[in-house]
C-alpha cells in the first residue's frame, strides 16, 4: 500500500493528464461540486440564521418578561427590586420603540435603553467609552450599530428623523456613537436612545419598560435565581417570567419551526441528488477507462496502485470543486443579505465551511470508490478482451 | 427543415440508464421550486383571505399593524358615524373594535409553548367578517369569561377544544365554540371580549388597538378614509381590509421567495450540468450514427434541432415528474411565527395550476440549457471522419 502511496505521488502528472482529457466533463464535474457546496455553504447560513442568537446569547444572562404577554410591560420599580435578589451581578431593562427612518421599509429596530447599566450587560459590543459618555449627557443622543450607520451612511453627529410606530411622531436623534460587534455574529443593526427620552415624552404607560435583562453571578446558577425572581413578583399585578437568554431565543426558534425544517430538509435532498449526478459520471469516465486501466495493470501497476489511481482522481474533481463553491458561498454571504436587511444574522460559520469540506471529501471518496474497487479486480485478460 | 425526431425519441429510450439520471435531477429541481412557490403562496394567501375587500381597518396614524396602534372609545365613535360605514337592520353601524394581544400556550404535539394571538372583539365582529362563522357550539357572552378558538388553535394545542378551559392571562376561559373562516388567519386565533380582555391584562378599559368596519360597498373606502382624514379629531391611517393583511405576509413571503428561488437556481444550474454531461456523452457515443444521419441528406440545422427536442423532451419528462410529485404537497399544512403579528399563524400549501405551469417552464429553460451546447457540438460532427472509425 505503501508503495502504492509513492507510486501515486510519482504519477501525479498522469492523473492529472487524465483529467483534462475531457475537458469538458472535468470542468462539469468540478462545477457540479462547487454548485453543490455552495448550496451547501448557503443552507448553513439559513440554518444559522433561523437559530441565530441562540448562539450569540450570553450563558450569565436572564430574560425577565411579563408573564400575562410577550408585549405587555413590566414597571421601572422592578429595576431595584430584582438588584436585591441574591445571585444577581447586575440588570437592565429596555423598550421596544418600533420606528422606520423615510418610509415603512427602512425598518430599523430600536429600543429606548437604560443608560445604567445596558453597556455593561451587553459586553459583547464594542462600545467606545467616549463615544457612551457623550451619548449619556445628550437626552436626544442615539447609539447605532455599524451595520444600520453604513446602510444609511450615517455618521456620528449626524440627527435623524424617526417616525414612530409605538409611540407616534416623528423623533429626532443626535448620532453619539456607532457599536461594532465583537465576533461575526453578533447583531449590529439596532438602534438605541435613552429610555429617559421616552419617559419624558410619551403619553401611555409612564414608568413601564419592556423587559428586564439580569446578569447572574454563576452562570450555573441561573435556573435558581429565575425562579427567585419569579418567586419574588409572584400574585403582584404584573408577575414575570425569568429564563435564560439561550432558552428564550430556542423557544422563537421552535416556533420558526416548519418553514426551516422544509428548507433544511428539502435542501439536503438536493445536496444528495447533486452528489449522486456527480458520482455517476465519475463512474462513466472510469468505465470507459476500462482498456487502458488493463494495460497500466499489464506494464507491472499493482491492483492498489490502481485502484488508488482512480479514487485520486475522484478526490481531484471533489476538492477544487468544494474549495470554489465554499469561496463562492463566503463571497455571497459576505455582500449582505439577499431579502435587503430582514435578517440580523448572516453570515457563514468557518465550521460549518469545515464541514461542508468534510462532506465533499466523503463524497468524492464515495463516489470514486465503486469505480475504484471495480478497477482493482479488474481482471487484464478480460478486460484486453473486451475491447 | 425535416428533423429525425423518432431517431431522438429512441435512442432516449435506448439510453434510459444515463437519461434516467438527467430526469431524475431537472425533476427534483422542478418539485423543489413548485413547492417553495408553493409555500410562499399558501402563507401570503393565508393572510390575503382574512382581509375582506368591502371592510377598511382603522389604526393609529403611523402604525405598522395592529399590535402597535392605539385606537380610544371617542375615536371609535367618530369612525362609526363616519360615511361608507354599513348600517344592519336595527341601523347600528357595521363597526369592530378590537383589542390583540399575544398569549403563550403549549403545544399539543411538541409540548413547546408557541405564541398565539388573542384577539378582544365586540359583539358586531362576526357580522363585520362575513366569511368567519362559527362552525361549533356559540359565541361568547360579553363580560363572561368566554372564548371561541380558530379551528387550527383547536387541534394544535392542548385544552383548546369545546369545553376545556385553557388559561391565559392570569385565568381560566371557557372554549364556548370554535370558528371557521375558510383557512384564513383567524382560525390561528382566539376570540373573547374586548373589554373583558383589557380587564384581565390590567389595560385601560376602553382602549382599542383598531377598528374594522364594514362599508357600503368596496368602493366606499375612498369616501370613507377621506371623512377620517380630513377629521380633526382623528390621526388615523385607513386601509382596505385585504391590503392591510397582505402587507402583514410580506416578510415571511418574502423570505420564501428569497431563499426558495436562491436555492432553485443553485439547484438549476447543477441540474443543467447533470443534463450537459448526459447529452454530451449521448453525442460523444453517436458520432457514427450523427454522421449516418447527415449523409442520408440531413442539415446541420437538423442536427442542432432534434439534439436540442431530445434534450428538451428529457428536461419535459422530468418536468412532469417533478409536478407530479410537488401535487400531494397541496393542502399541506404548515405553521410558522409570522414576525410581523409575532404570532404563530398555520397555512395550507397551494399547489395551483399557475405554479405547475412556472415549473414546467422552469423544466424546459432546463432542457435548453442542458442541450444546446453538445446539440452544436453533434452538427459539427466531421462525416467522413466519423464514419472512418472502427
Amino acid at each position: 500500500m505503501r508503495t502504492a502511496g509513492r507510486q501515486i505521488v510519482k504519477f501525479f502528472p498522469f492523473i492529472l493528464a487524465n483529467l483534462f482529457r475531457k475537458k469538458t466533463r472535468t470542468i462539469l464535474t468540478v462545477g457540479s461540486f462547487a454548485v453543490a457546496l455552495f448550496l451547501f455553504g448557503l443552507l448553513a447560513t439559513i440554518d444559522t440564521t433561523f437559530t441565530g442568537g441562540v448562539e450569540v446569547a450570553g450563558a450569565d444572562r436572564l430574560v425577565v418578561l411579563n408573564k400575562s404577554s410577550l408585549a405587555q410591560p413590566l414597571p421601572f420599580s422592578y429595576r431595584d427590586r430584582i438588584l436585591q435578589i441574591p445571585g444577581v451581578k447586575g440588570v437592565t431593562f429596555a423598550v421596544w420603540f418600533g420606528g422606520v427612518y423615510q418610509n415603512e421599509r427602512n425598518f430599523i429596530p430600536i429600543m429606548a435603553v437604560d443608560t445604567d447599566g445596558f453597556k455593561e450587560m451587553y459586553t459583547e459590543f464594542a462600545i467606545a467609552d467616549e463615544q457612551w459618555d457623550a451619548f449619556v449627557r445628550d437626552r436626544e443622543g442615539c447609539f447605532v450599530g455599524r451595520s444600520t450607520a453604513t446602510k444609511y451612511g450615517w455618521k456620528i453627529g449626524d440627527r435623524v428623523p424617526i417616525k414612530g410606530t409605538i409611540y407616534p411622531g416623528v423623533w429626532e436623534f443626535n448620532i453619539r456613537g456607532i457599536y461594532d460587534g465583537t465576533r461575526a455574529e453578533d447583531d449590529t443593526t439596532q438602534f438605541w436612545f435613552q429610555y429617559g427620552y421616552l419617559d419624558e415624552r410619551k403619553q401611555f404607560l409612564k414608568g413601564m419598560v419592556g423587559w428586564y435583562m439580569v446578569r447572574v453571578v454563576r452562570p450555573e446558577d441561573d435556573i435558581h435565581v429565575a425562579a427567585a425572581i419569579d418567586q419574588r413578583f409572584a400574585n403582584s399585578a404584573y408577575e414575570t417570567v425569568a429564563e435564560t437568554e439561550k432558552s428564550f431565543l430556542a423557544g422563537f426558534v421552535k416556533q420558526i419551526g416548519n418553514i426551516r425544517l422544509i428548507i433544511i430538509s428539502v435542501g439536503s435532498v438536493v445536496l444528495f441528488t447533486l452528489l449522486l449526478i456527480t458520482g455517476s459520471t465519475m463512474a462513466m469516465s472510469v468505465r470507459e477507462r476500462t482498456g487502458e486501466l488493463a494495460v497500466l495493470k499489464t506494464i507491472g501497476f499493482t491492483d492498489a496502485a490502481v485502484m488508488l489511481l482512480v479514487l485520486a482522481e475522484s478526490l481531484l474533481y471533489a476538492v477544487p470543486g468544494a474549495l470554489i463553491g465554499l469561496a463562492l458561498a463566503k463571497l455571497f454571504t459576505l455582500r449582505g443579505d439577499p431579502t435587503g436587511g430582514l435578517l440580523p444574522f448572516f453570515y457563514l460559520d468557518p465550521d460549518r465551511m469545515l464541514m461542508g469540506f468534510g462532506l465533499a471529501l466523503a463524497a468524492g471518496i464515495a463516489a470514486g470508490i465503486i469505480p475504484a474497487l471495480l478497477a482493482m479486480r479488474l481482471r487484464i485478460v478480460e478486460a484486453l478482451r473486451r475491447v | 427543415m425535416a428533423l429525425p425526431l423518432i431517431y431522438n425519441l429512441r435512442s432516449v429510450r435506448v439510453r434510459w440508464a444515463s437519461t434516467s439520471i438527467a430526469v431524475l435531477g431537472i425533476a427534483g429541481v422542478v418539485a423543489v421550486f413548485v413547492a417553495m412557490l408553493a409555500m410562499a403562496r399558501g402563507f401570503k394567501e393565508t393572510l390575503v383571505a382574512s382581509g375582506s375587500p368591502g371592510n377598511a381597518i382603522v389604526r393609529r396614524g403611523g402604525s405598522l399593524s395592529e399590535m402597535e396602534s392605539v385606537i380610544t372609545l371617542d375615536q371609535v365613535r367618530v369612525v362609526a358615524d363616519a360615511p361608507g360605514v354599513m348600517r344592519n337592520a336595527e341601523d347600528i353601524p357595521l363597526l369592530s373594535p378590537e383589542v390583540v394581544l399575544i398569549a403563550t400556550l403549549p403545544q399539543k404535539n411538541k409540548g413547546a409553548h408557541a405564541l398565539v394571538q388573542l384577539r378582544g372583539v365586540s359583539e358586531r365582529a362576526l357580522e363585520v367578517r362575513e366569511t368567519v362563522k362559527i362552525a361549533r357550539g356559540r359565541c361568547f357572552r360579553p363580560g363572561i369569561a368566554e372564548v371561541v378558538v380558530g379551528k387550527n388553535i383547536a387541534h394544535t394545542y392542548r385544552n383548546c377544544n369545546l369545553g376545556d378551559t385553557p388559561r391565559f392571562g392570569g385565568r381560566e376561559w371557557t372554549v364556548i365554540g370554535i370558528l371557521d373562516s375558510g383557512g384564513s388567519a383567524f382560525d390561528s386565533e382566539i376570540w373573547c371580549d374586548a373589554i373583558l380582555l383589557n380587564q384581565t391584562y390590567n389595560r385601560p378599559v376602553y382602549i382599542y388597538q383598531s377598528a374594522t368596519v364594514k362599508m357600503t360597498s368596496p368602493d366606499a373606502l375612498f369616501e370613507f378614509k377621506q371623512a377620517l382624514t380630513a377629521d380633526p379629531r382623528l390621526t388615523v391611517d385607513v386601509e382596505r381590509e385585504r391590503d392591510y393583511y397582505e402587507r402583514q405576509s410580506q416578510v415571511v413571503t418574502t423570505m420564501i421567495r428569497v431563499f426558495g428561488s436562491l436555492i432553485v437556481v443553485i439547484m438549476g444550474i447543477g441540474a443543467v450540468f447533470g443534463a450537459l454531461n448526459t447529452m454530451y456523452s449521448a453525442v460523444a457515443a453517436r458520432f457514427r450514427e450523427i454522421a449516418t444521419i447527415r449523409s442520408l441528406g440531413f442539415g446541420s440545422g437538423s442536427i442542432v434541432l432534434s439534439f436540442l427536442c431530445e434534450s428538451i423532451f428529457i428536461a419535459l419528462i422530468g418536468g412532469v415528474i417533478g409536478c407530479i410529485a410537488a401535487l400531494p404537497l397541496n393542502g399541506f399544512t404548515a405553521s410558522t411565527l409570522n414576525f410581523q403579528t409575532f404570532s404563530n399563524l398555520a397555512f395550507a400549501f397551494q399547489v395551483t395550476p399557475d405554479l405547475l405551469l412556472q415549473g414546467m417552464l422552469f423544466a424546459l429553460l432546463m432542457g435548453i440549457g442542458g442541450g444546446l451546447f453538445p446539440s452544436l457540438r453533434a452538427a459539427r460532427v466531421p462525416v467522413a471522419i466519423a464514419l472512418r472509425e472502427l
